[in-house]
């Protein structure tokens, strides 16, 4: 019971939303439509569970006054407060949350990316080093579309921008479609596998 | 100065600190930053999706069809009591096999004949040539069920190569827009801020 039904249940609905591609009718295309609506909403409940572990975890750090525990309850103290501006003054234009949202968030997420820029220069001393002809191609790729893409590139030569430019539409772009139809591949099997429930991960252990 | 301008300058700096070590401020700006992200979420998500596409059918329309979707995300909430946490599985198993079905199609549609379809250029140039090639190789290398050697290892070879050109001209690309919002952020401290660039 506790196995069995989520695998019916997974077959059934899995076994629909292929099938009914092949089946233009108004019925089907009703029962479709209302699966995506189901399937959004319940996407978004397994999300709103996340958030409530979330709260639950870094409320037992606070309340056993675990190692650290003042950050926790300021992560706390910044999820609450856009919790409660934004259901109580809106989330508008000129509303507090949005101002929360420009002048806290927006910043700092865009330097803690930023700061990526750091920590991938030291990255690219280790991995660009030119010891194999596979890495001397992962060189020269990656420096001549960083140089196509600064004013210093024009200035070497004026073709390096072109040159950029023909690696990302050409040989890149085709070894990309590559990568994606194998993906593709890979999940029209990895699908099937769910549908018929050889693939169970998703049930856990028990 | 405007305290918006202010509030950003210093958890800009505060982040910038980590670049010395881990800090106290780093470690504020952190959490408050995975707080407001996780509460801006939770608005969003249910002024977006929740009301509009359940409450609103369900206690407005009065279409009752929603009230299973309802119980069925109230179920994932069970997880949260070990007795009863498998009957969150008949949810998971719906959005899972769901997304499984209409998968299928999609990507054969969007994925692989989109894809197939876009590469076939003429092969008259030069161009369509490296096309096909990197495309072909590729595919050939990521082929595991007969072993790369022989006449099947030379174009899977080639295939590693196109592919080593995919990789480093993403990294090219990553470093390049991580370079920008670096900028981006000295702009502001050293302009909207401190007022020393225009």
């Amino acid at each position: 019971m506790r196995r069995q039904l989520p695998i019916i249940v997974c077959f059934g609905f899995g076994a629909f939303m292929l099938i009914q591609f092949f089946i233009p009718k108004r019925s089907f295309i009703f029962a479709y439509e209302n699966v995506l609506d189901w399937m959004q909403i319940i996407y978004v409940f397994t999300l709103l569970v996340g958030v409530a572990n979330y709260i639950k975890i870094n409320s037992k750090k606070v309340s056993d006054k675990a190692k650290g525990w003042g950050y926790n309850l300021i992560a706390l103290l910044g999820l609450f407060s856009m919790v409660i501006l934004g259901f109580a003054k809106g989330t508008d234009q000129g509303s507090p949350f949005l101002w929360m949202f420009n002048n806290l968030q927006v910043p700092m997420q865009s330097t803690m990316f930023s700061l990526l820029a750091f920590f991938v220069a030291s990255a690219a001393y280790r991995g660009f080093r030119a010891r194999t002809k596979e890495a001397t191609i992962l060189l020269l790729s990656a420096g001549i579309v960083m140089l196509g893409r600064v004013p210093i590139g024009e200035m070497i030569h004026s073709s390096v921008p072109d040159l950029a430019n023909w690696i990302l539409n050409f040989p890149s772009m085709a070894a990309r479609r590559g990568i994606l139809i194998g993906i593709g591949l890979g999940t029209i099997s990895t699908s099937l596998r769910i549908i018929l429930g050889i693939e169970r991960t998703y049930l856990g252990r028990e | 100065m405007d305290i918006g301008i202010l509030t950003s300058a210093l958890l800009t700096l505060f982040i910038f600190s980590f670049l010395y070590k881990d800090n106290p401020f780093y470690k504020f700006a952190e959490h408050l930053l995975v707080g407001i992200s996780v509460g801006y979420f939770l608005v969003i998500a249910i002024n977006t999706t929740v009301l509009p596409t359940l409450f609103l059918p369900l206690f407005k329309e009065g279409n009752l069809l929603y009230i299973i979707p309802g119980i069925l995300g109230f179920f994932m909430f069970l997880r949260f009591f070990p007795k009863i946490s498998w009957v969150s599985r008949i949810s998971l198993a719906l959005i899972i096999g769901a997304g499984a079905g209409v998968s299928i199609p999609a990507v054969i549609e969007a994925q692989i004949m989109a894809q197939m379809k876009a590469s076939m250029l003429k092969f008259t140039s030069f161009d369509g040539i490296v096309v096909m090639t990197a495309l072909c190789t590729t595919l050939i290398y990521f082929f595991f069920s007969k072993k790369h050697t022989g006449w099947f290892g030379a174009p899977a070879k080639v295939g590693t190569w196109f592919l080593m050109v995919f990789f480093g001209a993403t990294f090219g690309y990553t470093v390049m827009s991580r370079i920008s919002l670096l900028i981006g952020r000295l702009q502001f401290l050293l302009g909207d801020f401190l007022h020393i660039i225009d």
